[in-house]
């Protein structure tokens, strides 16, 4: 698929290895936390508020106690005596585990049923009996920043009104300025709904407290689980080195599992006071209705421009609707995530971006789903808005974006709300999607069926995308306070086979594969003789785990960086067993040899035989390193997506015909799983932009707690996908990396959206909220018929 | 997801099971391909008792037709979708239902999921209910005590209610036999494979030289239960299938319809899509006769 023809690499980059993992998880044989059981487990189940706002009078729970076969319920009360009712979220603020005072979103965990099976669990809940008092819900986040709006967290001193944050990034007055200076300005007004990332298998724990050894080993499904023993330390007080965090296999995060959840406290709690196992699997009901949603940014962006197309300043107002919990799994100090990169691939003199969080009666979060921090919402806004800018210059949108993309000279670049963008070759990534999707082509034929007037459309829909991933920095990313740097450790055995340990943690990734191979070429050991090992926190380096697209371009060069570690002991090695100085040899990938004399060479399995038998006098035993890799700067990849679409102008529906991609992560270890994450991104991409929402009705009721109401899409409605690639390095990036997880969950949303915009623009419609459904694409013309 | 405790009953005759019928009448549930059932029974929305299995009865898996009188279709009661799917009869004879069997839900369903099952839970998203209403069918009921054959107009007795006795086992369904020159179709559509129809149209058309002689046309996911577009129907026949006619009668039955704003779309924008659907099928139908 790729037309960038690259040099065949002497070494393992750019190899399109099978996936490692999959053997186990194509036979069935993987070990996923419903799989985990021990002896005398006990079962979890949980009971959730109906009510999106009300006020708990009293909790009854003796006709459940008494059911055969339960041997604990827990409520907030109880958990209060222990000083566990609340506990931290990961952007600080403060989130119930149970509730005690009152309910402050639909499926909100009320108690937690112990029983001696899942049935009796679940048979107990309907018997607890819940004197609730209904509140006024509050479901609009406008509504809840006005005067009189019912306090949703009065459980927290000093707050008097439902604001979490008020965020700036950028410069107003150069803005202001940019703006007084424009020709025109062009406004797009938009909501971003709340989706959720909706993995196929939901959470779940088994939570074992040793009560003879006092050791908590808690099997969890989580994307971070260093950062969780972290937390879970601080919140239960129990010593950090008596709790043992392992994630097994994970079927599925994309952000969701990021966050500590009541759940696992709770088992945790129960376990620790019933001294038996505890296991708790979430029903998809409770995945959709309470865990870590993402996206639901109220957004206004203004472009200013001059009429011949050039970009002045962009001013952006975003509030976000957080739920009743600023629950975040983000950057400390970013309290709209990465939001700001919304001047996308543009050069952008100036910009003001301002920020507003606010509670609702909804479930906490705003998660990442499959993106950096907000990235998706910042990518969204502006790949809209040049859209709407091109339609209203009369310039065709490509042209416009070429006229204003950032120059390949102008990189290293500092955009107008501080980022320092590492790479970029914007102009050809898109060149690259217009010749192959045939982009004159299709004008031609859109035109001529808009002259037919027989009710098909064609529309066309680009994005130019450009994100910052790889979090983070430390002087600038932390969590909590914990610097978001990541770790590899490395031993090779003496046979020259290795284990790499890392601090991250995959859920479908392919980092058995990706990362073996970064050592293999690094190292010149084989993939296939490389152990991968993640997610156990008793038996890997430190590290703040697998979301984000961090995993390659922080934990990806740490192996990378330790591999090099080892590799220099190897040289001394080597030097010790040829009996020749250090400078005299050089390295080709597995085995150093004699400048001069190739055939006097050692192979890194010799040497790692060697340095657990015949080591240099007075060097350290073993070929073992770890490393902790702090980056120097985020990295950017960046993209083209081109979508066409048909249109059916009588009732709006509409379907891809062509989804080109064009993708630009630097160097590719593994391009076929490179791949496999364009198309996943794409087709949640597409997911977001046709069908999927979770909304409330006005008593905060969710609707969208089902895969009846909450839509994935399936094979038959999802499109062919045509890949292509370019190549950019990172500058920084030990082998040329950047993340690419995310970039078309990122970009494509925008590419869709604008293709069926782009399809019905010549009536006068400049905009449809997503979900694009059929309905609301006939309602965008019945509005701009209407005189609208 | 767990449902309630139940008690499961699995008779091996027909006798057997109408007289569990009988007995537990109130409290019990059949379970035919379970599609609806099931998912509703795990989110506790529906905690019978009693599940009376009728899988391993004898004789509810045909799909023929009956020569007698002017001929009708027999489908029993544990003829599956993806039976219907696959029938050479259906698309030789009986268009409408051909139509319509593929896009009912999604392949694991069909599989497993009956036509009669459907009519039974009454769903007014459903789509066989549209169908039978457009064909004019009927159910076929019986319980310990007799038969009776109940036609689709009078089956259906609001959302998710029906006119059975809950000692009645609903064991076929029947549908009239086409005439000589027919021609239906059934247009769905949703937001995804699977889902239940944002607006479903079932339309059947017989005609004599050219005039239509009897016209059918059921509507799904806009009402309490499915509608039959009575008057739509009543104005197309007599006349020929011209444009002004299919014109009139989309807008009837657009009429007819009493849709309800939802995630899926406005009320408004529903009736107009069964103005269009409408109208799409009867000019499917005009071509096909032309053809």
């Amino acid at each position: 698929m790729a037309v960038t023809e690259t040099e065949p690499s002497p070494g393992w980059l750019g190899k399109s290895v099978k996936r490692k993992e999959d053997d186990r998880f194509i036979a069935g044989r993987g070990n996923y936390i419903e799989d985990v059981k021990l002896p005398a487990m006990l079962h979890m189940a949980i009971l959730r508020s109906p009510y999106a706002h009300a006020r708990i009078n009293s909790i009854d729970t003796s006709a459940a106690t008494a059911l055969p076969g339960v041997v604990a319920v827990v409520t907030g009360e109880l958990l209060a005596q222990h000083n566990l009712a609340w506990m931290p979220t990961l952007s600080g603020d403060t989130q119930a585990v149970l509730a005690t005072d009152k309910v402050r979103f639909q499926g909100q965990e009320v108690a937690c049923v112990i029983a001696e099976d899942r049935y009796v669990a679940h048979d107990a809940l309907e018997l607890i009996e819940v004197d609730y008092e209904p509140l006024p819900a509050v479901v609009d986040p406008f509504a809840a920043l006005a005067e009189g709006a019912p306090l949703i967290r009065d459980d927290k001193d000093g707050q008097t009104d439902n604001r979490i944050y008020h965020w700036e990034a950028g410069d107003p007055e150069a803005t202001e300025r940019a703006f007084a200076e424009a020709d025109r300005v062009v406004t797009v007004d938009t909501h971003y709904p709340r989706s959720h990332p909706s993995p196929l298998e939901c959470c779940g724990c088994v939570a074992d407290v040793n009560p003879a050894s006092g050791r908590a080993t808690i099997y969890m499904t989580s994307q971070a689980p260093h950062a969780i023993r972290t937390v879970f330390a601080l919140v239960a007080g129990l010593p950090e080195q008596n709790i043992q965090i392992i994630s097994p296999d994970i079927g599925g995060g994309f952000g969701n599992k990021v966050p500590v959840y009541p759940g696992y406290v709770v088992a945790t709690a129960a376990s620790l006071l019933i001294g038996r196992p505890v296991k708790w699997i979430e029903d998809r009901t409770g995945n959709l209705i309470s865990t870590g949603f993402a996206r639901d940014f109220h957004m206004k962006g203004e472009l200013a421009l001059t009429d011949d197309g050039r970009m002045l300043g962009l001013r952006v107002t975003m509030l976000s609707d957080q739920g009743y919990a600023y629950a975040d799994a983000q950057p400390s100090k970013l309290k709209a995530g990465l939001f700001h990169i919304v001047t996308g691939s543009y050069a952008m003199p100036a910009a003001h971006v301002i920020t507003d969080g606010a509670y609702t009666n909804k479930a906490p979060g705003g998660v990442a789903y499959r993106c950096s921090f907000r990235v998706t919402e910042a990518s969204f806004l502006i790949e809209r808005l040049v859209q709407s800018a091109a339609y209203d210059l009369g310039m065709d949108p490509a042209e416009l974006r070429r006229k204003n993309f950032i120059r390949p000279d102008q990189f290293p670049y500092t955009s107008a709300t501080g980022f320092v963008y590492d790479s970029g070759d914007y102009e050809a990534a898109l060149d690259l999607a217009l010749e192959k999707a045939g982009y004159e082509a299709l004008r031609t034929e859109q035109a001529k069926l808009r002259e037919e007037g027989k009710g098909k459309l064609l529309g066309i829909g680009i994005a130019s995308m450009t994100e910052a991933l790889g979090a983070g920095p430390s002087r600038d990313y932390d969590i909590l306070g914990i610097k978001m740097f990541d770790s590899a450790e490395l031993r090779v055995h003496p046979t020259g086979k290795a284990i790499l340990k890392l601090g991250v943690r995959h859920q479908g990734q392919g980092h058995e594969t990706t990362f073996a191979q970064i050592v293999a070429h690094e190292l010149g050991i084989p993939p296939d003789d490389i152990l991968v090992h993640e997610g156990d926190t008793d038996n890997t380096p430190y590290g703040l785990g697998t979301y984000a697209s961090r995993s390659t371009p922080v934990a990806g060069a740490a192996a990378a960086m330790v591999a090099r570690k080892l590799r220099d002991k190897s040289k001394t090695i080597a030097a010790h067993l040829l009996e020749v100085a250090e400078e005299d040899l050089e390295w080709e990938i597995g085995r150093f040899s004699v400048k001069g004399a190739p055939d006097r060479s050692k192979t890194i399995q010799e040497i790692a035989f060697a340095a657990y038998t015949d080591h240099p006098p007075g060097m350290e035993a073993g070929l073992e390193g770890v490393h902790y890799y702090d980056p120097p700067n985020l990295t950017f990849p960046f993209a083209t997506y081109l979508v066409v679409v048909e249109v059916d102008a009588e009732t709006g529906e509409w379907k891809p015909r062509q989804v080109v991609a064009v993708d630009d992560c630097g160097v590719r270890i593994n391009p076929m799983i490179v791949e496999g994450q364009i198309m996943g991104g794409l087709t949640e991409g597409f997911a977001m932009s046709a069908m999927q929402q979770i909304t409330f009705d006005e008593d905060g009721n969710c609707i969208g707690a089902n895969f009846m109401d909450y839509l994935l899409p399936t094979a038959w409605e999802t499109p062919h996908f045509d890949l292509y690639e370019t190549c950019t390095p990172s500058p920084h990036h030990p082998i040329g990396c950047k993340g690419v997880g995310e970039s078309a969950t990122v970009g494509s949303p925008a590419a869709f959206v604008n293709a069926v915009v782009d399809a019905v623009a010549h009536l006068g419609v400049r905009d449809v909220d997503m979900p694009v459904t059929s309905g609301a694409v006939w309602e965008a013309i019945q509005g701009v018929k209407g005189g609208g | 997801m767990f449902p309630s405790e139940f008690e499961y009953l699995a008779p091996t005759t027909l006798d057997e099971a109408l007289s569990l019928l009988a007995e537990h009448a109130e409290d019990a549930k059949v379970l035919a391909g379970g599609q609806s059932l099931i998912p509703l029974m795990k989110l506790r929305f529906a905690a019978p008792a009693i599940l009376i299995d009728i899988n391993g009865l004898p004789g509810l898996s045909h799909l023929q037709e009956d020569k007698r009188g002017r001929g009708f279709l027999r489908i029993g009661a544990l003829v599956r979708n993806a039976a219907l799917e696959r029938s050479e009869l259906l698309k030789a004879r009986y268009p409408t239902m051909a139509a319509a069997a593929p896009l009912i839900s999604d392949p694991i369903v069909r599989n497993q999921g009956t036509l009669v099952g459907s009519l039974v839970h009454a769903d007014p998203q459903g789509d066989w209910g549209s169908v039978l209403l457009a064909l004019e069918g009927e159910v076929v009921a019986k319980s310990a005590t007799g038969e009776r054959r109940i036609p689709a107009t009078k089956f259906f007795d609001g959302p998710f209610t029906t006119v059975l006795r809950p000692d009645e086992l609903a064991v076929e369904a029947r549908v009239p036999a086409p005439g000589p020159r027919s021609f239906g179709t059934y247009l769905k559509l949703e937001r995804k494979v699977g889902d239940f129809a944002t607006v479903g149209v079932a339309v059947s058309v017989s005609t004599e030289r050219g005039v239509v002689t009897r016209a059918g046309i059921g509507l799904t996911g806009v009402g309490p239960a499915n509608i039959k577009a009575v008057d739509a129907e009543q104005a197309l026949v007599g006349h020929r299938l011209t444009d002004k006619a299919i014109r009139r009668a989309a807008e009837l039955a657009a009429a007819a319809s009493e849709p309800r704003t939802d995630v899926r779309g406005s009320a408004d924008y529903k009736r107009e899509v069964v103005r269009v659907y409408v109208a799409r099928g009867l000019h499917q139908a005009l071509a096909a006769k032309a053809a």
